[in-house]
C-alpha cells in the first residue's frame, strides 16, 4: 500500500461508487495472467519512433502510473493497450488477451478514459451513463454512479456546458459503469481544480480497494507519488525507471535542502559558495525547479553550517529567504535527474503544486 | 482459452442497438439546426411552392393543385436533409470530438453503431413523411387513386434507396473530411442539388447539357421516382411507366456506390 503523502488526508478515501457486489472475479486464480504486459513494443508515426522497445507489466490489483513529460509517448502506449493502435513490433497482452484480435472479448472487461473525453456534446450526464450502462451485462446503477461522481446537480446539463472538471468526472464515471477489472485513465485529473483532483484520487483508491487494476498516465508528480503502487517513468518513448515511489526516491538517495527566494538567482555561484566550506566537496548542485523555488542536492546531511552559508550568500545579495526546508529529496528531484526535463516544464500547470 | 461464445460481460446486441438508436434519435431532435433542416425547411418549401407557383413543376393541368407536384419533390428534399446534411454533419463532429473513438472502446460493436444511425435516420424520416403528408393533404395533394399499393411500394423503395444513397454520401464526407469541411460540403451540395439536382425542376425541363447530367444525379432519380409514384396523374397515372426503370437503376447504383465508398473510406478517428 502506498501511504498518502503529507496533507492529502487519510489514505482510506471514502468508499466511492455505489454498492458493489463481490468485485473480485472468483475465476482469478493465482495463475491469472498479469493485467497488462508490454514486451519490446515499438511504435512509429511516419518516420518518427515514439516508443522504443518499451517493456513493462502491470500486476493485478495495483495502481500503476506512467509518468513522463508531454510527448513522452504515454498516450500512445495506453492507446496500444486499448486496441486503438497497432504496434510496429513487440507483444501486447491485456488480461491475457490481444488488444485487437480479442477486442470484442476484452472491451466488456476494461474501462477507459480518453484525453479529451469523447462524449456527445449534446448528451446529458445521466443519459450518457445510461447509454453506456446499456452496453454491459451487469452495469453499475447509472443514478448511483452519477451521485458518486458528484454530478447530481448537473444531471440535466448538456456535456458541452459542463465545467472542465465535471467533464473529466463524467468521463471517469463512464469508464467505471461496466464494473471493469482494469481501467485505463489517460491524464484523469487534467483540467481539474485541487478539490476535484482529490475526489478523483479517492475514486482511484476506492477502485484499488475493490481489486480493480488501474493504469493511469500523468505528468503530475504528486499524483503519481500519492496514488501509484508503482511508477513507470517514460521519457522520449523509453522506460527510464520502474519502481515504487518510495524506491524511486530512495534510489536518488540523499537528503536535500529546498528554499524559496527571488527568482533568477545565480545557481552556479551559489553552488560554489555552498561547497566552499565542505571538506573536499565539489560544488553543491543547485536547481531552480520553478521560478523562485530552489533545490540543493548535497552529499552529506545538510548541516547548520550549510544553512548559514546559504543565508549569508542571500543576505549579501539582499535576497529575502521566504521558505527553507531540509528533508528527503522528492520525486521531483529524481524525475529531473531521470528525464532531464526541468520540473517546471514537466509539471506543466500543476494546479495543486506548491505554488 | 475461452470458447468462442459471445463475450462475457457484454449486453445483448438487441439491447445495445435499442439504447444507441434511441440516443441517436434523441440527440438528433435536440439539435436545433438539425430540426430546422430536416423538418422546418421541407415544410416551408412545400408551403411556398404550393401557394406561390413560381416554377411550372408539371405539365400545365388546370385541374391539379400545385401541391400534387411539389409534395414528391419535397419528400426528396427531406431525405437529402436527413440522410446527407443532418447525419453527415453530426457524424463529422462526433468523429472530431472523439465520440466515435470513445464508443469504439466500449463493448458496442461498430456495425451496431452504424445501424443505430441508419435506424435513427429512418425514424426521423417517418416523422418527416407524416408531417409533410398532412401538410400536403391540407394543400390539396391527393394520393394516387389507381393501381392499388403499387405507387406506395415504389415510393417506399425510392425512399429507402435514396436514404442509403444520401446517408452514404454524408458519411463518406464525415469519415474522411474535417468536421468544418463536411459542414460546408454537405450544406453546399444540398443547396446545389436543391436548385439544379432535378428535384423541383425535372432534368427534362432543364437546358439540354445540364439536364443530361442532372438525370444521373441521385436527387433527380429520387425525385423522379417519387413523382412517378405520388405526383400528378399526368405523370403518375401511366401505370408501370417505362421512365421508372432508368431512375431506379441510377438511384440503386448511387446507393450501392455511396455505401461502399463510405465503408471503404471511413476513418473512425
Amino acid at each position: 500500500m502506498v501511504t498518502a503523502g503529507a496533507g492529502s488526508g487519510p489514505a482510506s478515501g471514502p468508499e466511492v461508487g455505489p454498492e458493489v457486489g463481490p468485485e473480485v472475479e472468483p475465476e482469478s486464480a493465482p495463475s491469472a495472467p498479469p493485467a497488462v504486459v508490454l514486451e519490446g513494443v515499438v511504435k512509429r508515426y511516419g518516420g518518427r519512433t515514439v516508443l522504443h522497445n518499451l517493456s513493462f507489466s502491470v500486476r493485478r490489483g495495483e495502481v500503476f502510473a506512467v509518468l513522463g513529460p508531454n510527448g513522452a509517448g504515454k498516450t500512445t502506449a495506453v492507446e496500444l493497450l486499448e486496441g486503438y493502435r497497432v504496434p510496429d513490433a513487440g507483444r501486447l497482452r491485456v488480461l491475457g488477451l490481444d488488444p485487437i484480435a480479442d477486442g470484442a472479448a476484452l472491451k466488456p472487461r476494461i474501462g477507459l478514459m480518453l484525453q479529451g473525453g469523447g462524449i456527445y456534446p449534446q448528451i446529458r450526464p445521466l443519459e450518457a451513463l445510461r447509454l453506456f450502462a446499456a452496453f454491459y451485462a451487469r452495469p453499475e446503477d447509472p443514478a448511483a454512479l452519477l451521485r458518486a461522481a458528484g454530478l447530481e446537480d448537473a444531471a440535466g446539463t448538456r456535456y458541452r456546458q459542463l465545467s472542465g472538471g465535471q467533464k473529466q468526472r463524467l468521463s471517469l464515471a463512464l469508464a467505471l459503469v461496466g464494473r471493469p477489472e482494469l481501467v485505463f485513465l489517460d491524464e484523469p485529473t487534467a483540467a481539474m481544480d485541487p478539490l476535484a483532483r482529490r475526489a478523483t484520487w479517492d475514486v482511484i483508491r476506492g477502485l484499488r480497494a475493490r481489486g480493480v487494476t488501474v493504469l493511469l498516465t500523468t505528468h503530475y508528480l504528486d499524483e503519481a507519488e500519492r496514488l501509484a503502487d508503482r511508477i513507470a517513468v517514460v521519457d522520449a518513448g523509453r522506460l527510464v525507471a520502474l519502481d515504487s515511489p518510495a524506491a524511486l526516491m530512495a534510489r536518488a538517495g540523499g537528503p536535500a535542502l529546498r528554499f524559496s527566494a527571488p527568482p533568477g538567482l545565480d545557481t552556479a555561484a551559489l553552488g560554489a559558495a555552498l561547497a566552499a566550506g565542505e571538506a573536499g566537496a565539489a560544488a553543491a548542485d543547485v536547481h531552480e525547479v520553478e521560478p523562485g523555488r530552489y533545490a540543493v542536492a548535497v552529499a552529506g546531511a545538510p548541516g547548520p553550517a550549510l544553512v548559514a552559508r546559504l543565508t549569508a550568500w542571500l543576505a549579501e545579495r539582499e535576497a529575502l529567504l521566504t521558505e527553507l526546508s531540509v528533508g528527503r529529496r522528492s520525486l521531483e528531484d529524481v524525475y529531473l535527474e531521470l528525464t532531464g526535463v526541468p520540473a517546471e516544464l514537466a509539471a506543466g500547470d500543476a494546479p495543486a503544486g506548491g505554488r | 482459452m475461452k470458447t468462442p461464445a459471445p463475450p462475457a460481460g457484454r449486453a445483448a446486441l438487441g439491447a445495445m442497438l435499442r439504447a444507441q438508436t434511441a440516443l441517436e434519435l434523441r440527440l438528433t431532435l435536440r439539435r436545433g439546426e438539425s430540426v430546422l433542416v430536416t423538418v422546418l425547411l421541407p415544410a416551408l418549401l412545400l408551403l411556398f411552392f404550393s401557394t406561390v407557383p413560381l416554377i411550372a413543376l408539371a405539365p400545365a393541368d388546370p385541374g391539379v393543385p400545385p401541391a400534387q407536384a411539389v409534395y414528391p419533390a419535397v419528400l426528396a428534399v427531406a431525405v437529402m436533409s436527413t440522410g446527407m446534411v443532418s447525419l453527415g454533419i453530426a457524424t463529422a463532429f462526433e468523429r472530431q470530438y472523439g465520440v466515435l473513438k470513445r464508443l469504439g472502446g466500449s463493448p458496442l460493436p461498430r456495425p451496431l453503431l452504424v445501424w443505430a444511425k441508419v435506424l435513427a435516420v429512418l425514424a426521423v424520416e417517418v416523422v418527416q413523411v407524416a408531417l409533410l403528408t398532412a401538410l400536403a393533404l391540407a394543400l390539396g395533394w391527393r394520393p394516387p387513386a389507381a393501381a392499388g399499393g403499387a405507387p406506395l411500394a415504389l415510393a417506399g423503395i425510392a425512399l429507402v434507396l435514396g436514404t442509403i444513397a444520401f446517408a452514404g454520401i454524408g458519411l463518406s464526407m464525415a469519415g474522411s473530411w474535417r468536421a468544418e469541411a463536411t459542414l460546408a460540403g454537405a450544406n453546399g451540395l444540398y443547396l446545389v442539388l436543391l436548385l439544379l439536382g432535378g428535384i423541383f425542376v425535372p432534368p427534362e425541363a432543364l437546358p439540354a447539357p445540364l439536364g443530361a447530367i442532372t438525370a444521373f444525379l441521385p436527387s433527380a432519380a429520387l425525385a423522379g421516382l417519387l413523382r412517378a409514384a405520388l405526383g400528378p396523374p399526368a405523370l403518375a397515372g401511366g401505370g408501370a411507366a417505362p421512365e421508372v426503370w432508368p431512375d431506379l437503376i441510377v438511384l440503386a447504383a448511387w446507393a450501392a456506390g455511396a455505401a461502399l465508398l463510405a465503408a471503404a473510406t471511413f476513418r473512425w478517428e
